[in-house]
């Protein structure tokens, strides 16, 4: 196998929840006592984005998902672990080394009303960027680059003048993903990009991303909750339960035969047209809190098949076939 | 008689520069303990369509023309003081989000006996029994610690769970649940879901569910309404319109779902988006969208057409029936 276009190495984020040493600072049965508290948002994930693939990276809200997404584009700094572009770590880079990457990678955001500038109009929102990473560039060149990449989202060159507010939902998307792809990116980070769409919109703009893939040869990393859509778009998915990766497959061999118990919960839940009636796995308890993580597998407590070992020892993504890697004791005992 | 009778109904909101029409010409009806689905992307009219039977639209909206009948009894004519006797009692409702729902600053029992005393003449301590166990029915764990939990300590689950309690204090006929599982991760909206349908069926209460999404139209409901730009263009049992849907807006939008694609293939995609009340297009709403569009849909609204066992408003639909009508009289 090539080497892989990102790589993400034992990445951990953790979130100071206890502030100042004053706040954390209480008296207590006589003497002072100081007490530390952090939310564990990533504990430990490995990833290899392949050049050319849609990686997806899905869970439930709070499973670390979108922190993974922030920490690889450079807006979170990890706690530890380290980010490899293209075999080289740039998550410890600074001002004018990480530049270069910062053109290379670019990303889209969940809620389109709230990642464009609402006192920008559209051509000043898409020159920005252009002129920010290529100030060589001559206005006529910069006007063209603009116009080339509305023309590819199926935005009118001619609304350049109007402002954010004046378009619909998926126009707004369309318009933030020109954005992206203004400055002629590699990779692309996508947290939630259709989530706050209409059916009929979220067609729109799956299609759009797809054909941005072929034809400029893009790399997603796709952070999603709908499953479905997983299916139709990724090369390979990457299931998160508590800052954890439960399995990471290709799409098929997931959505054919899902092996983590967490998995097998979660694909059982998606609503399917053809049910009539509601026909799923069902987990005991709710997620644990991520500021006091549970020992040994962070699924133990929800989980059918759970033992002594699952409860102390933090299972490894161990592959059971080509693709498939899960992270399950009793998938590697040959239990499950 | 039907539980409830919508007729004709028109939802209008009174701004600047003349009125919008929300809803034009709804008509629906609702059996006793029948599970009815209203789907519609955002702007269709669901909402509206949902808060209008509880006369709940705030100013600027009102009811423009036509008749609501629960038992007989034309909720739209009726008096603020009236309807209150109905809302929360015969009639409950059940929203997206469980946090603008619940008062942040009551406890669970105080909000469910507050509930109950507004309605019912009985002591407090009854009301705390009744609640108890509703509490329990919608199986949140440890019910008797939640009586005196606040809103901000429980989950959204357990939110959406204490919400649904709520909805069944004082059994009502029907529940009318607005999108109550789009803030919800997908595993516990399968819980929520499945609660609510065996809650419907146990106690025999009417469900009218407004989603998004039709795979939860398919699990749970039995009829369904396909709503664009303010009217249903398609009504009928939810099985015959999900496999084999009518209206061409309806086709497309069980067609753009990335489950009906080939993995990696292009998503059927409808063009443009449902326009905005401000300028909705004469004729048929939904023809600048439309590849069956011809003039006569362009000038004129398209009336309702059986097709098997479905409502249709659709030109195309009708015309495509006459095709079929005429060949089997030649065939014959």
């Amino acid at each position: 196998m090539t080497s892989p276009l990102v790589e993400i190495r034992g990445l951990e984020k953790q979130f100071d929840l206890s502030g100042s040493l004053l706040e954390q600072i209480t008296f207590k049965d006589g003497r002072f006592q100081r007490k530390q508290e952090a939310v564990h948002a990533i504990n430990g994930v490995d990833l290899q984005v392949q050049k050319g693939e849609a990686l997806c990276v899905v869970g439930e809200s709070g499973c670390g998902k979108s922190t993974v997404a922030r920490t690889v584009m450079g807006l979170l700094s990890p706690t530890a672990g380290e980010i490899h572009y293209d075999g080289k770590r740039i998550d410890n880079l600074k001002g004018r080394d990480a530049l270069p990457y910062r053109r290379k990678m670019q990303m889209i955001f969940q809620n389109p009303y709230a990642s464009l500038n609402p006192r920008m109009t559209i051509q000043q929102t898409l020159e920005e960027p252009v002129r920010f990473h290529q100030p060589d560039l001559s206005q006529s060149d910069v006007r063209a680059k603009v116009q080339e990449v509305m023309q590819s989202v199926g935005i009118d060159p001619d609304w350049g003048s109007r402002f954010g507010h004046e378009f619909s939902g998926g126009q707004r998307q369309r318009i933030a993903i020109a954005r992206a792809l203004a400055v002629d990116p590699e990779f692309i980070v996508a947290d939630e990009p259709i989530s706050a769409l209409d059916v009929s919109i979220q067609a729109q703009v799956l299609n759009l991303m797809m054909e941005a893939q072929e034809t400029r040869n893009l790399t997603y990393l796709f952070i999603t909750h709908d499953l479905a859509v997983v299916e139709h778009f990724g090369t390979r998915v990457a299931v998160m339960y508590l800052g954890r990766v439960c399995e990471l497959a290709d799409t098929k061999s997931l959505f054919a035969t899902p092996r983590h118990p967490y998995t097998q919960a979660l694909l059982s839940a998606i609503p399917r047209l053809e049910d009539e009636r509601p026909n799923y796995i069902r987990l005991q308890g709710e997620v644990p809190t991520p500021v006091n993580l549970p020992s040994g597998c962070v699924f133990h407590g929800r989980c059918p098949h759970a033992n002594e070992r699952c409860r102390t020892e933090v299972p490894k993504l161990i592959a059971t076939d080509a693709n498939v890697q899960v992270a399950c004791h009793g998938v590697e005992e040959g239990r499950l | 008689m039907a539980l409830l009778e919508v007729k004709n109904l028109d939802v209008r909101f009174a701004v600047r520069g003349g009125d919008l029409t929300a809803l034009r010409g709804i008509s629906f009806s609702l059996d006793k303990g029948e599970r009815l689905g209203l789907v519609g992307e955002s702007g269709a009219g669901k909402s509206v369509a949902a808060f209008s039977i509880l006369n709940l639209i705030a100013k600027p909206g009102y009811i423009a023309g036509g008749q609501i009948l629960f038992e007989g009894k034309d909720l739209a004519a009726m008096s603020e003081r009236e309807l209150r006797k109905i809302r929360g009692n015969r009639i409950a409702m059940i929203f997206q989000d469980p946090m603008m729902t619940l008062n942040p600053v009551l406890t669970i029992g105080t909000q469910m006996v507050e509930a109950i005393l507004a309605h019912r003449k009985i002591s407090k301590k009854e009301a705390r029994a009744i609640a108890l166990d509703r509490l329990q029915k919608v199986q949140i764990p440890s019910p008797e610690k939640r009586l005196d939990q606040y809103p901000h300590e429980l989950s959204g689950g357990m939110r959406q769970r204490v919400i649904i309690a709520i909805a069944l204090l004082l059994d009502p006929e029907v529940i009318i649940a607005d999108e109550p599982t789009t803030a919800l991760d997908v595993t516990i909206q399968a819980e929520i879901m499945d609660l609510l349908l065996n809650l419907c069926e146990q106690e025999n209460v009417a469900l009218m569910l407004i989603t998004h999404d039709l795979g939860v139209v398919s699990q749970v409901t039995q009829r369904m309404l396909v709503m664009y730009s303010g009217r249903i263009i398609e009504q009928g049992p939810t099985r015959d319109i999900i496999d084999n849907a009518q209206h061409p807006y309806t086709v497309g939008l069980i067609s753009a779902l990335p489950q009906m694609g080939e993995p990696g293939a292009r998503l059927f995609q409808i063009p443009g988006s449902m326009p905005s009340l401000k300028n909705v297009p004469t004729g048929c709403p939904f023809h600048p969208r439309c590849d069956y569009a011809t003039d006569q849909c362009r000038q004129a609204m398209p009336d309702y057409v059986h097709a098997g066992n479905v409502d249709v408003a659709c030109f195309e639909v009708s015309k495509r029936m006459e095709q079929e009508k005429h060949m089997q009289e030649e065939r014959s």
